[in-house]
């Protein structure tokens, strides 16, 4: 056998089709990041806080107790109370449960609206795939912020809104990330060898491109639910968003920077609680980058 | 070159058409009726009726907007509902207050964040590559508005170092500008690591260090003028960030810029404000993305413009 011709269908497979790990290279290399780990493993404690929050922090978060306001951590109120004697520690856990579904919606409906037009624009071209570019650029005119702001402006002050600001100024970013790599990979030669034996294009998108292009859009979900997590916040904190008394986090700090200076503790432990879990995500979608691709340095 | 200045124009005016055109549909996306609104809740049908004619709401879409576009291009954003005044004597003062405001991030963001880039490319998988690395992450992951508030605790309350709040001389720009450059020092920190272990991983920079030349002027005159196309892309992305990004920076330190003005003026549904706002910032980005299109010839000459 001469030397550097693959002798395994698996090696010649990968050398036909270079840059597309296989799974079980993605999970032994995303293992191995101790960071992605990391990561993964602060995600899935909030994510799961989140959920088993009633039994994690049964405290009532609207209870009110005016003999106890702005109390510091105790072994009764683990992160103290805020203004109106409510704890703050199961706010700050039951608040997961409004910011994480308000982003995730967000983050999901912009993917179920960009990545199809994202696969119409990189395939087809045209001018379908000219138009599609032009609003996506219009979109990308608008710093995300001001989007959300003008978005929730404009529909309601309201967390579906929220949702909804989300979904509109991440769609461009899908479109954007699948038009590239279906533009990347349509000329491949396994896109062409099933042309050649007659398969339609819908079997071409759906069989064979898409599945290739899954792994960015799943590597860009994962950084988008961390700026997802930070605009819910963001907008709250305007009072854009969540409304008193909802214990969300962005509206926990709005509500409690008027007694930072007597009782730091209302603005630290919600703030640590986005950070904590912005950097899950951040930390899990890099981890998913690197395994993909181990060429992006970071 | 300025061939392609033209062409770079000629592909903006699309983009400035969408802008204009989402700005114009804001308040007529808003559920309601928009004379109504402006109006007031408690006015009657003929006062409603009134503000409907006398905004041209009473006309045709087409119409409106093609009014709206020709008043926008002699400088009219038409009035404020609260205060009658020009929306552009009220925006103006204020877009220069964010614009100081974001000058002084970007100044600290690519300063901090190109010292943090270059040592940690320098000095890779080191203890102070690690450390570096933790910086940029914690940067990109914390809210700006909870760094402010923070920032204020330490160093205003606990060490009284600089103001609480407000504009005034350079104490007063520290903790904004600090608050507001870190996202975006984390992102240029992030991409001139990995643009310049690119860089620095090339066969021509061993020739360099070969040839005797020291440490400081390989990085800077061999290794960082090549690793700065793609920072340069990302100082841009960010500039207009921070624009947008401001009024949350603005609505913690009571920086009398445009986005805080903005949010007060959502709250009284004083829609030519908000829409003269949005506006004036899309277009500033817009035109940041086109002045960092045109920087990328100075910076390397082999991107030549027929």
């Amino acid at each position: 056998m001469a030397a550097g011709v693959p002798h395994t269908a698996a090696a010649r497979s990968a050398e036909a089709f270079p840059g597309i790990p296989r799974r079980r290279t993605l999970l032994r290399r995303y293992l191995r990041n101790r960071a992605a780990v990391a990561g993964t493993i602060l995600t899935a404690a909030v994510v799961l806080s989140a959920l088993l929050a009633p039994t994690i922090a049964p405290t009532d978060p609207f209870s009110q107790s005016l003999s106890t306001t702005l109390r510091g951590p105790t072994p009764a109120h683990w992160f103290g109370t805020d203004s109106l004697g409510r704890d703050v520690f199961s706010r700050v856990v039951r608040g997961g449960r409004i910011t994480l579904p308000v982003a995730f919606v967000g983050v999901l409906a912009a993917m179920i609206t960009g990545v199809p037009l994202g696969l119409l624009a990189g395939y087809r071209g045209g001018v379908g795939a000219s138009v599609i570019m032009r609003l996506t650029d219009v979109l990308l005119a608008f710093p995300s912020t001001l989007l959300a702001i003008a978005i929730t402006s404009t529909l309601g002050v309201a967390l579906t809104t929220v949702s909804v600001a989300i979904a509109i100024f991440s769609v461009p970013i899908y479109i954007r990330l699948v038009r590239a790599e279906i533009l990347r990979l349509r000329e491949r030669e396994f896109v062409m060898a099933a042309r050649c034996v007659g398969a339609t294009d819908r079997l071409i998108i759906f069989r064979h491109l898409l599945p290739n292009a899954l792994g960015p859009i799943i590597i860009q979900s994962s950084l988008n639910c961390a700026l997802a997590i930070l605009t819910v916040s963001a907008l709250s904190f305007l009072g854009l968003g969540a409304q008193p008394p909802v214990p969300e986090w962005g509206a926990m700090l709005a509500d409690g920077r008027g007694y930072m200076r007597v009782a730091p503790h209302v603005v630290v432990f919600p703030g640590l609680a986005i950070m904590i879990t912005v950097l899950g995500f951040n930390l899990l979608g890099d981890g998913l980058r690197d395994a993909y691709d181990p060429r992006s340095t970071r | 070159m300025s061939a392609y200045i033209q062409g770079r124009l000629v592909t903006l005016v699309p983009v400035l058409i969408g802008v204009s055109i989402a700005v114009f549909l804001m308040l007529h996306l808003t559920p309601g009726d928009p004379a109504r609104m402006v109006a007031g809740m408690d006015a009657t049908p003929e006062q409603v009726d009134r503000v409907r004619h006398l905004l041209g709401l009473d006309q045709p879409l087409y119409r409106q907007y093609f009014g709206y576009v020709g008043r926008l291009l002699q400088g009219d954003m038409g009035r404020s509902i609260i205060t009658h005044d020009r929306v552009i004597d009220d925006l103006w003062p204020r877009y220069q207050a964010t614009v100081e405001l974001t000058v002084a991030a970007m100044a600290v963001s690519v300063g901090v964040g190109l010292f943090i880039g270059i040592a940690s490319a320098v000095r890779q998988y080191s203890v102070l590559d690690n450390a570096l690395s933790v910086v940029a992450l914690v940067g990109i992951s914390i809210p700006a508005y909870w760094l402010g508030l923070m920032l204020i605790v330490a160093f205003s309350l606990r060490l009284r170092w600089f103001p609480v709040a407000g504009m005034g001389g350079l104490a007063h720009l520290v903790l904004p500008a600090v608050t507001l450059g870190a996202f975006a020092m984390a992102i240029v920190a992030r991409m001139t690591r990995a643009s310049m272990l690119d860089v620095l991983g090339q066969d021509y920079i061993q020739t360099v260090r070969a040839k005797g030349v020291r440490e400081g002027r390989l990085l800077i005159r061999h290794a960082l003028k090549n690793a700065l196309i793609p920072i340069l892309t990302v100082i841009g992305l960010q500039a207009g960030q921070l624009l947008g990004g401001a009024v949350l920076t603005e609505s913690v330190f009571a920086w009398p810029g445009i986005g805080r003005f903005m949010v007060d003026a959502i709250q009284a549904r004083d829609f030519p404000i908000v829409q003269g706002g949005v506006l004036l910032t899309a277009l500033t980005f817009v035109l940041i993305n086109l002045l960092v299109d045109l920087l990328y010839s100075a910076v390397d000459p082999r991107i030549k413009y027929a």
